[in-house]
């Protein structure tokens, strides 16, 4: 079955193609195209999990040589385990809802088809990273992955934010690719293939500097993909798309592109100490950086973006622990109540016609289905059991616990402050969006079917993700093959219990100051203290002093310097040229006459140096 | 008869067609010129025919080809000239200047001065 997989990036590929150029060919347009490859993604990947599951740490390679060049030759080709298998699986779900979801989501849209189609090759891209076997064909997805993002978020191109948010999210990735594509090239020529497989299997006896370069390096992208601190600002922004792109690029692809690359070569980083200690002080960073700014936004898909930095940041945190499960079981789980969080926000805004908080408020009673399935979503990001984010979020803290060291207890104790301001900002996302009353002037009324069926199967994932765990951490190891080196799950009851009362602590606090004061946001019981959570702690704004103006600056010098000197130079050459041409030109005057004189007196001159010339 | 004084009138003859060339206002004399230093050719290439007393009397030949082209040249150039009179009721040469480089509408330099931004 695994030699099939390259069947997985291939599907959505061909229904973006045909999504693109031939939708008219097909009964049912552009949505039969991009529904039915991603369902057939998602059967592949259902198959290829049964057929792994088997021996999840046993590596199913299919390649072949693709183009020799110089010493190193490339490979295409597919590497499936269960860990590939599993996110695949994740990926092909997520695509599958989104785009169900979509046909009533952007029912009307003019561009649609396109839509749908770059939602496909966004699917296909992530996919390819999923299973590639060589570090370029991973590239590849990678890049392909950076393009949608632009092109799905510029959807609304008519409009200027949607326009600079695109061109944002490229350029703040492409920063950190730059490196991504350095790493590959270190990591490469230190282990003599950019096989997947070789890199990681080499990555022990490379030399150490070798090995720390091209980790540090890979990190970059990584940082960047994944919307780590300092390349995060590209996200909140990137809400200008639509929402579902959002769900899709926050659960499925994109941001968990970068998280899977590190788990997918984890030993270069087990190999190379110093990255993991600079992902998890980068985690640290953002995770409750992102939660804090989380809290004081007041549009509900930038909230939701924030908190996708946050608990991307966990992730990152549990990789540069050792929490290799847990971190992956996270980015399931978080797939799952993201994607489903999401979608509850897009079927809200459809609604209410906002994406402000303030006009919103008491939508429960209107859209009774959005708002149970979106309390499980929250639950889950809360981190409050039953629901599965707890339960993965607490392997994290578990595993750093356990890592102890400096390193180790910085994340566990950001970690669970974190906790804390994550169940804090739900709890006011909830507040201010479905309870409480209503303060916009639209005609609520629930979602079509379309939009709710996603929402209430993700409901079901975001449960059922964490039932693995109740009986034992067992359950969720047999799902992947666990590299060497890392801590294993361990999710105890005592753990569980310290984080959801962490929690419950802060859903309580704020439920007291909403039955205080029913009216107010909870962010301005914080009063001046909550300037720096409202502004992102000005991250943008030195971004832009620092870097965007000076860069403005050179630009508007070499234009004038193009204009002045270069350009100048240039026209200078042009006039004075014409003007030494105006000269002759008083020659040719159309008297026929003239032109003979000037040719006899030429005659004579030739005829009468010739004489002399042969005189003498 | 010495060479030097047919080569003599020769050059004569021809300065003469030079000058009316260059210098005469009307077409018609300017052709009549042009005949001259033909014909200043042609007794050129008899003088020296006999000068150098050829067998074949390749100048005197050569002098009838002469003749024969100036006959037709000067058909052709009347036609010209009456052309020219029937379109513009003059025939005089140094009116008929419509092939001047005159200033066109676009120059040089504000061709260049569009480019600057």
């Amino acid at each position: 079955m695994t030699e099939w997989a390259w069947l997985l990036p291939a599907l959505p590929a061909v229904a973006a193609a045909l999504g693109l150029v031939g939708w008219r060919l097909v009964p049912g347009g552009p949505a039969v195209v991009a529904i039915v490859g991603s369902a057939g993604a998602l059967v592949v990947a259902v198959a290829l999990v049964v057929a792994v599951e088997g021996d999840p740490a046993r590596v199913h390679e299919s390649a072949r040589a693709w183009t020799p060049i110089g010493g190193i030759g490339l490979n295409v080709g597919t590497r499936v385990d269960g860990l590939a298998a599993v996110v695949a699986v994740m990926v092909c779900v997520v695509a599958l809802l989104v785009q169900v979801y979509s046909t009533a989501y952007m029912a009307g849209d003019p561009r649609y088809s396109t839509y749908a189609a770059e939602i496909s090759l966004f699917t296909s891209a992530m996919l390819l990273v999923v299973v590639a076997s060589d570090l370029f064909e991973l590239l590849i997805g990678w890049e392909v992955m950076g393009l949608c993002s632009y092109l799905l978020v510029g959807h609304y191109w008519q409009t200027e934010g949607a326009r600079a948010a695109a061109v944002k999210a490229f350029v703040t990735t492409r920063i950190g690719d730059t490196g991504f594509l350095f790493g590959i090239f270190v990591l490469g020529v230190g282990a003599g293939s950019f096989d997947v497989s070789a890199v990681t299997a080499g990555a022990g006896s490379m030399p150490h500097t070798t090995v720390v370069a091209g980790a540090l390096l890979l990190l970059c992208g990584v940082v960047g993909k994944s919307a780590q601190f300092p390349l995060h600002v590209w996200l909140p922004d990137a809400m200008a798309g639509p929402t579902p792109v959002s769900a899709l690029i926050h659960a499925a692809t994109m941001v968990a592109a970068g998280i899977y690359v590190v788990a997918r070569l984890y030993p270069v980083f087990l190999a190379a100490p110093v990255a993991l200690t600079v992902l998890g002080i980068i985690a640290c960073i953002t995770m409750l950086g992102a939660a804090l700014a989380a809290f004081a936004e007041d549009d509900l898909k930038r909230v939701l973006a924030w908190s996708t930095v946050s608990q991307l940041a966990y992730m990152a945190a549990g990789l540069a622990v050792g929490g290799w499960t847990a971190s992956v079981w996270h980015l399931l789980t978080h797939a799952a109540f993201k994607a489903l969080l999401f979608l509850a926000a897009g079927s809200v805004l459809r609604t209410v016609g906002t994406n402000l908080m303030s006009e919103m408020g008491g939508l429960w009673r209107r859209m009774p289905l959005t708002f149970g399935t979106a309390l499980v979503g929250a639950g889950a990001l809360a981190g409050i059991p039953p629901f599965a984010g707890a339960f993965s979020k607490d392997g994290i803290l578990a595993a750093a616990r356990e890592h102890g060291g400096g390193l180790g207890t910085s994340v566990y104790v950001v970690g669970l402050v974190t906790v804390f301001v994550t169940a804090a900002y739900v709890t006011r996302l909830v507040l201010r969006t479905f309870l409480g009353s209503y303060r916009g002037h639209a005609r609520l009324h629930e979602a079509p079917l379309v939009m709710t069926g996603p929402l209430v199967l993700l409901a079901g994932f975001a449960v059922l993700l964490g039932a693995p765990v109740l009986p034992s951490s067992y359950g969720v190891r047999s799902w992947f093959g666990v590299p060497a080196g890392s801590e294993p799950l361990h999710v105890g009851i005592g753990g569980v219990l310290l984080t959801s009362a962490v929690a419950l602590l802060a859903v309580g606090l704020l439920a007291w100051q909403h039955r205080r004061q029913p009216a107010t946001d909870p962010i301005d019981a914080l009063g001046r203290a909550a300037l720096p959570l409202r502004r992102a702690f000005w991250v943008d704004e030195a971004y832009s002093a620092v870097l965007i103006r000076p860069v403005h600056a050179l630009a508007a010098a070499v234009v004038e310097i193009d204009r002045r000197g270069l350009d100048a130079t240039v026209v200078g050459t042009g006039r004075t040229a014409s003007l030494a041409g105006g000269g002759l030109r008083l020659l040719q005057n159309g008297n026929v006459q003239a032109y003979l004189s000037a040719l006899v007196i030429g005659v004579l001159i030739v005829v009468i140096s010739v004489s002399v010339a042969v005189a003498a | 008869m010495h060479l030097s004084l047919a080569v003599g009138l020769s050059a004569l003859l021809f300065g003469t067609g030079v000058y009316g060339v260059l210098a005469r206002r009307n077409a018609v004399a300017v052709l009549m010129a042009v005949e001259l230093m033909l014909n200043a050719a042609n007794l050129d290439l008899v003088a020296f025919d006999a000068w150098f007393k050829d067998n074949l009397h390749g100048g005197q030949v050569f002098a009838l080809f002469v003749v024969v082209v100036a006959a037709a040249e000067v058909g052709v150039g009347l036609a010209i000239v009456l052309a020219v009179f029937r379109l513009r009721d003059t025939v005089a040469v140094d009116a008929l200047t419509q092939l001047a480089d005159r200033d066109p509408p676009a120059r040089a330099d504000t061709v260049a001065s569009d480019s600057a931004p």
